[in-house]
Formats: structure tokens, C-alpha cells, sequence
């Protein structure tokens, strides 16, 4: 029921209802002013539910928003806004909320208390996954998503400032106000969709003048200055190292194209400045669950902010001073007060309704909306008909954040309460309520007080002006739960009650984290915000402890749910990683080449002609261009690093098995490098530009690591040597030009054409390309005459574009990855399938590449003793028996007599491929003292692939062995 | 987390690599013998408390630093330039 | 004769403009690193001095033609002569350069950038080596609404992407 007409409605629905809400309140608030009580079932139980508050803690009034793709569960309906259009959904019931059928397990209950599927659903073994889960998860359970990917834009950005308050209540505002009037750069965040905090929903004056006017002038004053930055709609979810904390923003407003549903904020600050408040926290009695059984505060807020009557005839139960305010600022609203009834003996009220001191609520009745209290009063019992029932248990500080980095929280006994403990989070203080200070004067100069601190230490001279504000005690006695027949309830939406938690205390799980686990207590989306401190109470009682030396569970971050998709923000579709494109690339497309990723490179597969239908007569055409004409490939991404000092050709010795010193300049050398642990790291190609300038070529997928480690080599190791490593992989176009016509195809393109002689095998230098300075190197990675030609990347694609079309006219063309890793099988040449971290260069045959003249890395760790021998597993060459007979890349090797079992595995397979050129299929592998078996045949296995042949164990150079066709 | 670069300042954990005990710096002499290079490349210790390690600001200024922090306050005391430690 | 044809790293992708942010393409036709060698540093500086009116800047600034752009290394608009001094290598080529600019910047590149780029802490000149995204890119700050941003070429469409995603984004709240 609204107390006043609204100037504007707009219209919402749900579960399909039509209803007028106010633009902005909230959905629970319109519920509420439209007189729904029954918005829910409870998670497991499916126990009718109703708005329990007015914030991010509520438990029950959990919805599901939107259709379809954009279907978000689990929102919470006091703080989702009201907006034109909204579909608002019920959630956890079926066929409909009033008449759902899983309600039975209300029924039986005496059977689903804690621990009772542990006990239950443990046999047989088989059945828990395919019968007993599928048929839980059915029955308890709360929103679902749709299934479908979401396409809606999630945000995440990065702020920084020196003061950090987080909430924007009385001690918030205030200690904003200060550091920012000192000149701090400040961020206030404040969950709510206005700042104000408590002072929102209070009828209290500041400076003699409502509490809201002091508030409007606040924010005024703040919004007005550079160094603050207001941050509403924003919950801080997280606290981490070195004053990085998570932040949580729901993005204002309707939804528009591009515009993100919310933004997840990483925030660094110097400081940060808790001022959360404090949560009120239920009483247990039995039926405390009912539609109408609202908190107490909560019950005000609806009255004060937003103008809406929980109830007509209102009752109001509670243990401490602050109750008392809800019945007087309704009565003040014009709103009945059926009983005020305070658990506490001598509480001293006054008002002119039904007072009742010393009285407990031991029963509630309604099924779908509260009807009437039962009351306990002197040793009478008396039912009171009311329709809404404010508790209020007390406050609980709202300590969250101080326990992010293993902090734990200090019992405080007059105020029934844990707060923070100092310094829980370094650089975080805390003010206010949070702090357990609970009157408006207490918060607005604790506020002050820290902020000033804090502006003091950054250097700042902050000026203190406290405004006058009320100051009243609060005054409370415990009363956690109360004796009577019924279940009460502690944790809403988890569905856990007293009696749950006494049967943990009662089968041993005494510990508050045993507890927790046993009952669920504490483990719902809430994560037990309302709940913890009632829960463990009950437990210390049950347990016969006191509750500072029972404790809390963990409170870890986040504080608010924050959707998966929030923290992956930015990581969807093309933002999930960088995409590198060769400067070859839209010529690539353009010749409808499949891409395969190579690290973040894109890469061509092949490039297919007409009539052509598989992959493999693409790849086959294109060996053939290499081994018959000439083919030419995009080798940009290759990693390339320009080498340049008076050290250069020491710091290669070092990394490099072999020596580079001695490399002529304008010639090229392949090189290996090993780890400090003897195994292969990475190998390539290194040119001598000049006495002191190399160019070295790495693999693609190791050229970052390369970098890392050539830099760890030089400031780490070897800080003695006198060179500098620079990345040029992005300046240079590099592309391979293989196969008899080689010479002739860049010869079209070069200034200068080339002859044998100034360019022997492994000869490089300048040249002349097109009008362009490039680089020649003769090396090849397919065993045929082979150069690669690299010009600045500006004339790249224009290159490309050259070298294929001329390719063509001499029978020849462009060849991808597939064939380039036939032609390079072919030869034997390995990649980082057979130098895959486990293989030393004993293993791929390159033990004598380690030169005895000269320390490197790797080499003390390559001597050891297990890294060299016989029973090693050596690289291989292994040849089908003919064109039908298909290998595998993975599979095992074994004795052709032998088992085929994981004990009788003598190696493997890394590289496979059909190799045209000698039409059978060819496999690198390793094979347990492999090299001194060339000839034998054994048994390749794919359990995976079910493949078995028989293979001849070879040299890995299965093609012109002795090398004449490159260096011819 | 933030580490402290000394050349770039202040940043966030996300531009560093990760690379484990400093003592990678302290590299054996060839001829050390099997133990010592054993307790190079092996062994490393897992404090709860102090410890001195290598990162690399790889998305940042390219240096390798040498951060002392803890491992159970996650407090960091001090950064250095890996070229400008002892070894 | 034959004629290669240059191409520039943001060709057909730039410029692209929203909610009063934009970003253009900038070409720089010479580029060279600068890494001093040991005991260099101070004339290597004076080396540059004389050839392009500037010294070394100090780390994390820009001044006149020459960048800092990381441990050991700067960047320099145009040729350097450095024989002995210092590791000169040629760069033009390797860098996608953008200059985004607009009242909003410093919120879009918020979205991106996990340094405080604000005009306060992050001045004209100054120089931040970090991450766009999950790129690693060099920026300068040439203007109070002005940045510029290199990437490595190969990444062009993936940064131009990210900034056009974050700009729209920020436009959308306006």
C-alpha cells in the first residue's frame, strides 16, 4: 500500500501480472505497494517467502529478470530497479508460486534435515550421479540461466586514488567530505542507488534540519570537486593486496546497443576507509519464515524512503532499542501498530499502542501472508492479528571486508556484536557502524576523525567541522532464538534451522567450519550475511561455549554475487586473447585459406584450388610445388631477434650449445639452446649481419620465451656481458622462397639478381627487393634449395602478392602449414612436438652439438647421469608400409610380440604426416635406444584412435640424406 | 597484488611473470659438481614467511626484479633490479 | 621494374570515432630503438643531443623526438648515428602508432589500461609502459585529451577493436 499517490508510474510485470511501480524504487517495494507478499519458495523446503529487507543482503526475494539469452536468476528484488517494461519472474516453484508441487518436501521435512543426503543418497555408487543429483538438483535449488552463450557487453575498468570510503552512510559521507576538502583524491562507492546510507531511510535531523537535506548538501559539496569521484550502484566485493580492492558497479539506466549491463572495477588506493554500516539480524521462533515477517529496519526504509506500508496492522519484535523506532515512525506515517513487544525485561518504551515488555512471538499463522502472532507474556499466551511482522535481533557491524585477508573479527559483549579487529587489512580503517558505532553523532565524527588521520599522513591540513547530529544509546540484549514448537528458521535461504544446527553440534560437528559444511549455514548466494552470527550462537550454546571462543566462519570475498561474467569482462568472443595477423594475411583470406592458430598468430592450413575436396590434395599440390617448382611461405611469425654489442657473440656462445663466435659474417648457423636443465629449449637459425650485430630466428611458439630468457641471461646471469637483445619479429616480412626455381622466383623480385657463388647454402646479407632494403638468408626448412627473403613489414603483403602470383607462372604457388610440416617430416627437421620439454639434445641426436670448448646453459645438467645412454628414448624416424597404412601422431611404440600396455612402452609418436613424395606415411617418434635400431620393425599402437601397424624404425632424414638438394 | 617496479613505479600483479626463488641468480660454476647444480635446479625451500624471488616485467619495462615479500602477510618489502643484486 | 607497395598497419581500419573519442592512425616513417651499451648512456645522450635536438629522457618520459620505451631502451622519431655507443635498431616498421583523443579518453582507455592515466598523475610527456587489453603497448600522453598508443603491428585489429569496444561503452553512459 503507498502512503501517497506517486507523480509517475510505469508498468512492470510479474510473473506476467501487470503492476505500476515507481521508476527507480525497488522491484520489492512496488511488490509491496501492490500488496504481494508471496514472492518466493524457499531453496529447499519450498516454504512460502516474502521481502524479509531492504538491501543486498535479502534472503528470500530472490528473482529471476529477463527472456531468454538474457535471463538473469538470482537477483535480488530489493535491489533490482523498477523500469518500464521489466519482466520480473518467481523462481524455485512450479507449476506456479502459490500452488508449487515440490511444497510436498515442506511435508516431509522431519525426514530432510541436515546431513540427510549424506546419510541417504550413498548407495548404490552408480546411482548418485545418473538418479540422486539430477533428481536434488531438481527439486532444491534456486534460478536457472538459459543455457544459451550471452552476448550482453560486460564492462571492467581500473580506478585509482589515495581514499577509498566505502559506503556513502553518515561515517562514509563524512570522511569523504574531509579528505576531499583536504585536497585527497578520493573514491566513495556505495552499493546503494543513492548515497545517504542509513540517513535515507531515518526521520532524524542533522544541524537542526532532516537528515536527507544534510545529505543533498554533502553530495553537492562533493560532486562539486575534481579530486572525488561518486560512485553509486557500486558494491566493494573484495579486499586485496596492497590496497587493490574489487568493485561491483551495476551500470544505470536502460539498456542500450553497446551499453554493458555492469562493470566490475579493480580499484588501487593508499587508503581505504570501511563505513558499511551494520546488518540487522533476524530472531529464531518458530515460523519465522511467513510472508509478511519482515526486518525491522527494513520495514521503516519501505515507510520512510520509499512511502510504501508493509502492512496494515503492523507489529514490531525485538531485543533492542532500535526497534522502537520502526513503531514510532510508522505510527507516525499513520500506520497501525499492533503490538511493540521487546524481549527484554526492562525496556523502557513509550507510544500509543499495545506495549508489551518481557514477551516473546512464539508462533506465527498464514500460509501465503502472515495473519496473526502468537505472543508469550507474563506465562500467558495471546494470537495478535497482524499482516506484517518487524524483527530486529540487533546489529551486526558489517566486518566483511576486514576478514578479506585472513583477519578475524573481535567479539564485543555490550553490543552483542563482532567488529573489526585494527589493521585486518592494511592501509583499510574503518568508522561507523561497521566499526560498531551506532548513533548518527558517533558515525559522522568517527568519519571525520579517520579521514583527517588519513589526510594528515598524506601530507594534507584537513579542516574538522562535526555537524550536530542524534545521539541516542543503543541498548541491546541478546535473544537469539526462542523456545517454542515449530521450526525456526536461521538461515532463509539456505533453509537451515535451530534444530539443523543443534543436530550438527549433537553428531560432532562442533567446529563453526564443521558446522557450516554439515548444515549448510552460511553457504547460500547470502553467504549467511543475516545468518552467521544468530547460527553460531545457537551452536556455542549448543555446544556449551561462549560465542567469541566458537567464532566465524570465513567471510572471503566477493561480498555481493558478481556474475562470472563480470570478472570475465572483456575476455568475450574476439577479447579473449589478441589475434596477430602476418602482414600476408588478407591476401591469405582473399585465397580462401582455412586459418589455424599457431600461439596468436593465425596461420594458413593450405590454400585450396577448384576441385579440390580434402585438405590432403591442397597440402599434397603444395609439397609438390616445393619439391618439384617452387612454393613460398609467410615465416613472419618466427620469432626474430636482433642481437647487437661488444658481447654479442659471447652472450650466443652462453645461450647456444654450439659456437657463434666463430661464425664468418654473412653467414647463417643453426643453433640449439637448452635450458639450465639440460633439456631442449628451443632451436633456430642465426645470421652474422656484422662483427657485433646478429639476427637470431626462434621457433614461433617459443619467441616470447626466447626474449624472457635471453633478457634473464643478460640482467640476471650475466649482467658482465655488454650486449642488448631487441624484438624485430614485428619490423621484418619474412618469407620462405623453397624449391628448385627458388632462385629464378626471387630473382623477379630483387635488384640484384643472385647467383651461386655471393650466395652459397647458410650465405646472407642485404639486399635490394623491389625497390626495398630486405635481407636474404639462405636457409631452408624443407631440404631444397631454399632462401628466406625479409623486407620491412610495411611491404609485406605487397611481397606476398608479388612472390605468388610469379610462383604460379612457374608452376608453382603459396604452401600453409600442412605442407610445410610434410616437407620439414620429410626431412627429419623437429619442432616443438619433438622438443617438447622432456627431450635433451642426447634424445633428438645432437649430443655433439655441445661444444666441449665452452661453458653454456644447460651444459652442466645435460652431462648428468641419466640424461645421456641407451635406455634414453631417441629420435626416430618410423615409415609405414605403405600409402594404406595410416600412423598416428601420440601413439605408443612396442615390441611387435609385446603386449600393447602401458608397462611394455619402448616410445612414441610425435609428428606424423603422408608424405607425397615417397607416398607412404611417415612418423618422428622416440624409441628407447632408438638410434641403434634402424631397420627393425615394431608395433605402433593408438588406443585413442584404435590404430595398430607395423613401422621400420629409420633415420629421421627420410629425404635426401645427405643434404645436395639445399645446398645445390 | 602490486609490485613496485623500480623503473616503472607502482603496478598491477597482471604485468609481471612469475618466476620463482631468486637463488636462480646465483648460477654454479660448470665444474660445481652434480650436488650443487642438484640444489640450483631442484631444490627450492616453501617458506611461510619470507621469501626472495624473480619476476619479470614482461608487459611493462622488460626488467627482471628480484621481490622480497611474505608469503604469509603478502607484504612486500623490497624490489630490486635483478642486474643490480649481489650474486 | 617492379615496385613494392607500403602498406600502413591500420590501413582500412582507421579512423574510427564514438561519443566524441577518436582514434586515428599516426605515421611515423622512421623509427629507431636506441639500447646504450654499457657505460653509454650518458654519451649516447649526448650523441642524440646533437643529432635531434635532445638527449636521453629520463624513464617513463618522452621528450622531443625520443621515448623512453623500457629497462636499457628508448625510441627515437627518426635515425640515430650511435656507432659504438649504443644498439641502434630499426623499428619503423614494427609498431602500430594510433593517437586517440576526446573528452572521454581517460575513461575509455580506464576500461583498458591498468595505470591512472589521469591528467594529474599521468602528464603531457609521460610515458607508461603496460597492457591494453591483454596487449602490451607503450603510452604517451601528447595532450590533455590526447594519447598515443603503440602496438605491435601484428596486433593492430586487436587493439583497434578493444579501444572501439570500450569507447562505445563509455558513450553508452554519456
Amino acid at each position: 500500500m503507498r502512503l501517497q499517490a506517486p507523480a509517475r508510474t510505469v508498468t512492470f510485470t510479474f510473473d506476467g501480472r501487470k503492476l505500476q511501480g515507481v521508476p527507480g524504487e525497488p522491484v520489492a517495494a512496488a511488490l509491496l505497494a501492490n500488496e504481494i507478499k508471496l514472492v518466493a519458495r524457499s531453496f529447499k523446503y519450498h516454504r512460502p517467502r516474502g521481502i524479509m529487507s531492504a538491501g543486498s543482503e535479502e534472503q528470500n526475494a530472490l528473482v529471476t529478470v529477463g527472456r531468454g539469452v538474457q535471463t538473469e536468476p538470482n537477483v535480488r528484488a530489493t535491489t533490482l530497479e523498477v523500469s518500464e517494461g521489466l519482466e520480473v519472474f518467481s523462481q524455485n516453484a512450479w507449476p506456479s508460486l502459490r500452488h508449487d508441487a515440490m511444497a510436498i518436501n515442506d511435508l516431509a521435512a522431519p525426514f530432510l534435515a541436515a546431513g540427510f543426503y549424506y546419510k541417504t543418497f550413498m548407495w548404490p555408487r552408480s546411482f548418485w550421479e545418473k538418479l540422486y543429483e539430477p533428481v536434488i538438483r531438481r527439486a532444491a535449488g534456486l534460478g536457472a540461466l538459459s543455457g544459451a552463450a550471452n552476448e550482453d557487453p560486460y564492462e571492467k575498468a581500473f580506478a585509482f586514488c589515495d581514499v577509498l570510503v566505502i559506503g556513502a552512510g553518515p561515517a562514509g559521507l563524512m570522511a569523504a567530505l574531509t579528505a576531499a576538502r583536504a585536497g585527497a583524491d578520493v573514491i566513495l562507492a556505495d552499493e546503494d542507488t543513492a548515497m545517504g546510507g542509513r540517513l535515507l531511510r531515518e526521520k532524524e535531523e542533522i544541524d537542526g534540519k532532516p537528515a536527507i537535506e544534510w545529505v543533498k548538501a554533502t553530495l553537492d559539496v562533493l560532486a562539486a570537486l575534481d579530486n572525488v569521484r561518486l560512485m553509486s550502484r557500486t558494491s566493494v566485493t573484495g579486499a586485496y593486496d596492497q590496497g587493490t580492492y574489487g568493485a561491483f558497479e551495476t551500470v544505470a539506466g536502460a539498456p542500450a546497443p553497446g551499453k554493458p549491463l555492469n562493470c566490475f572495477w579493480r580499484i588501487a588506493t593508499k587508503h581505504g576507509i570501511l563505513c558499511a554500516g551494520a546488518l540487522e539480524r533476524p530472531i529464531a521462533f518458530p515460523n519465522n519464515d511467513r510472508p509478511g515477517v519482515m526486518m525491522a529496519g527494513a520495514v521503516r526504509s519501505y515507510v520512510n524512503r520509499w512511502g510504501v506500508a508493509p502492512g496494515k496492522a503492523v507489529t514490531v519484535f525485538g531485543n533492542n532499542d532500535d526497534a522502537h523506532r520502526t513503531a514510532r515512525d510508522l505510527r507516525a506515517a499513520g500506520i497501525k501498530i499492533a503490538a511493540l513487544i521487546d524481549s527484554r525485561d526492562d525496556a523502557e518504551v513509550d507510544g500509543d499502542f499495545p506495549i508489551y515488555t518481557g514477551a516473546r512471538v512464539i508462533q506465527t499463522k498464514g500460509r501465503h501472508g502472515l495473519r496473526s502472532i502468537t505472543m508469550s507474556h507474563n506465562g500467558d499466551t495471546r494470537e495478535i492479528p497482524t499482516d506484517c511482522l518487524a524483527m530486529s535481533g540487533g546489529w551486526n557491524p558489517t566486518v566483511h571486508l576486514t576478514c578479506h585477508m585472513n583477519g578475524r573479527p573481535t567479539w564485543r559483549e555490550e553490543i552483542a556484536s563482532f567488529v573489526p579487529t585494527p589493521d585486518s587489512v592494511p592501509g583499510m580503517i574503518t568508522a561507523g557502524a561497521c566499526n560498531g558505532r551506532f548513533s548518527t553523532a558517533d558515525c559522522l565524527a568517527e568519519g571525520a576523525a579517520v579521514a583527517a588521520d588519513i589526510a594528515r599522513g598524506l601530507g594534507l591540513k584537513p579542516k574538522v567541522t562535526i555537524p550536530a547530529a542524534d545521539d541516542a544509546a543503543y541498548a541491546v540484549t541478546p535473544l537469539w532464538a526462542v523456545q517454542g514448537k515449530g521450526r525456526m528458521w536461521i538461515d532463509f535461504q539456505n533453509d537451515v534451522h535451530v534444530k539443523d544446527i543443534k543436530l550438527a553440534a549433537q553428531e560432532n560437528f562442533r567446529s563453526v567450519e564443521h558446522m557450516k559444511r554439515y548444515t549448510t549455514q552460511g553457504m547460500a548466494p547470502d553467504q549467511g550475511k543475516s545468518s552467521n552470527v544468530v547460527a553460531l550462537a545457537v551452536l556455542a550454546d549448543a555446544t556449551g561455549r561462549g560465542i567469541p571462543e566458537t567464532g566465524t566462519t570465513t567471510f572471503r570475498p566477493p561480498y555481493v554475487p558478481v556474475p562470472i561474467a563480470a570478472m570475465g569482462a572483456g575476455s568475450q568472443g574476439k577479447g579473449f586473447a589478441p589475434e596477430r595477423f602476418t602482414t600476408s594475411h588478407q591476401a591469405t583470406i582473399a585465397r580462401d585459406a582455412p586459418m589455424i592458430e599457431a600461439g596468436l598468430w593465425y596461420r594458413p592450413s593450405y590454400f585450396p584450388q577448384a576441385g579440390e575436396t580434402h585438405w590432403q590434395q591442397s597440402c599434397n599440390r603444395e609439397v609438390g610445388y616445393v619439391r618439384s617448382a617452387v612454393g613460398v611461405c609467410d615465416v613472419s611469425t618466427l620469432g626474430k631477434i636482433d642481437i647487437q654489442g661488444p658481447d654479442a657473440a659471447a652472450l650466443l656462445d652462453f645461450v647456444y650449445t654450439n659456437m657463434f663466435s666463430t661464425l664468418k659474417i654473412g653467414r647463417v648457423r643453426y643453433g640449439l639452446m637448452l635450458r639450465e636443465d639440460g633439456h631442449v629449449l628451443d632451436d633456430g637459425t642465426t645470421a652474422r649481419l656484422a662483427k657485433d650485430h646478429f639476427v637470431m630466428t626462434t621457433t614461433t611458439a617459443a619467441a616470447g620465451l626466447v626474449m624472457r630468457h635471453l633478457e634473464f641471461v643478460l640482467q640476471a646471469l650475466r649482467p658482465d656481458l655488454n650486449a642488448k637483445v631487441i624484438s624485430v619479429t614485428e619490423q621484418w616480412a619474412q618469407f620462405a622462397v623453397a624449391g628448385l626455381k627458388a632462385r629464378d622466383l626471387l630473382n623477379t623480385v630483387l635488384d640484384q639478381p643472385l647467383d651461386d657463388d655471393s650466395w652459397p647454402f647458410m650465405a646472407c646479407g642485404d639486399v635490394g627487393v623491389a625497390g626495398a632494403s630486405g635481407r636474404l638468408f639462405r636457409i631452408s626448412f624443407s631440404g631444397e634449395h631454399a632462401y628466406e627473403v625479409a623486407v620491412p613489414a610495411r611491404y609485406g603483403e605487397s611481397l606476398f602478392r608479388m612472390l605468388t602470383a610469379q610462383a604460379e607462372v612457374m608452376g608453382g604457388g603459396p604452401y600453409g602449414m600442412e605442407a610445410l610440416n610434410v616437407l620439414r617430416i620429410e626431412k627429419g627437421f623437429i619442432t616443438h612436438a619433438e622438443i617438447h620439454g622432456r627431450t635433451t639434445a642426447f634424445d633428438i641426436g645432437m649430443g655433439r652439438m655441445i661444444s666441449a670448448k665452452k661453458d653454456c646453459i644447460g651444459k652442466s645438467a645435460a652431462a648428468r647421469p641419466g640424461m645421456v645412454g641407451d635406455e634414453r628414448q631417441q629420435l626416430v624416424g618410423l615409415k609405414s608400409k605403405g600409402a594404406d597404412h595410416v600412423l598416428s601422431a601420440g601413439a605408443h611404440l612396442f615390441e611387435t610380440s609385446a603386449a600393447a600396455t602401458r608397462v611394455n612402452s619402448k616410445g612414441y609418436t610425435t609428428s606424423v604426416c603422408y608424405s607425397p613424395t615417397l607416398d607412404t606415411h611417415l612418423a618422428l617418434g622416440f624409441l628407447e635406444n632408438g638410434r641403434a635400431r634402424h631397420g627393425e620393425v615394431i608395433k605402433l599402437r593408438d588406443h585413442l584412435r584404435d590404430i595398430t601397424q607395423e613401422v621400420e624404425v629409420c633415420d629421421p632424414v627420410f629425404f635426401d640424406p645427405d643434404g645436395g638438394r639445399a645446398r645445390g | 597484488m602490486r609490485i613496485t617496479c623500480p623503473n616503472c613505479g607502482e603496478r598491477d600483479r597482471r604485468e609481471f611473470y612469475y618466476q620463482g626463488d631468486a637463488l636462480a641468480v646465483s648460477r654454479p660454476a660448470p665444474d660445481a659438481g652434480p650436488e650443487a647444480w642438484d640444489d640450483y635446479l631442484h631444490n627450492r625451500d616453501n617458506p611461510a614467511g619470507d621469501t626472495r624471488d624473480l619476476w619479470f616485467h614482461e608487459a611493462g619495462c622488460g626488467a627482471w626484479l628480484v621481490v622480497e615479500r611474505n608469503t604469509v602477510t603478502h607484504a612486500i618489502h623490497k624490489v630490486t633490479l635483478a642486474e643490480k643484486v649481489k650474486r | 621494374m617492379v615496385k613494392l607497395i607500403a602498406l600502413t598497419p591500420g590501413k582500412g581500419l582507421l579512423p574510427i570515432s564514438e561519443g566524441g573519442v577518436a582514434v586515428t592512425e599516426m605515421v611515423l616513417d622512421r623509427l629507431v630503438s636506441v639500447a646504450p651499451f654499457a657505460g653509454k648512456q650518458k654519451a649516447t645522450s649526448e650523441a642524440l643531443k646533437a643529432q635531434c635536438g635532445g638527449g636521453l629522457p629520463a624513464v617513463n618520459r618522452r621528450r622531443g623526438a625520443v621515448t623512453w620505451f623500457g629497462h636499457g631502451i628508448w625510441m627515437v622519431a627518426g635515425d640515430a648515428a650511435l656507432d659504438g655507443l649504443a644498439a641502434v635498431t630499426d623499428q619503423s616498421d614494427a609498431w602500430a602508432v594510433v593517437s586517440i583523443s576526446g573528452a572521454g579518453v581517460e575513461d575509455v582507455l580506464a576500461r583498458l589500461v591498468p595505470v591512472d592515466l589521469r591528467l594529474p598523475v599521468f602528464k603531457t610527456n609521460h610515458v607508461a609502459k603496460t597492457m591494453l587489453g591483454h596487449m602490451s603497448v607503450t603510452i604517451t600522453r601528447t595532450g590533455p585529451t590526447e594519447f598515443e598508443i603503440m602496438a605491435m603491428r601484428s596486433m593492430a585489429t586487436t587493439m583497434i577493436h578493444e579501444l572501439q569496444v570500450a569507447m562505445r561503452g563509455v558513450a553508452s553512459r554519456a
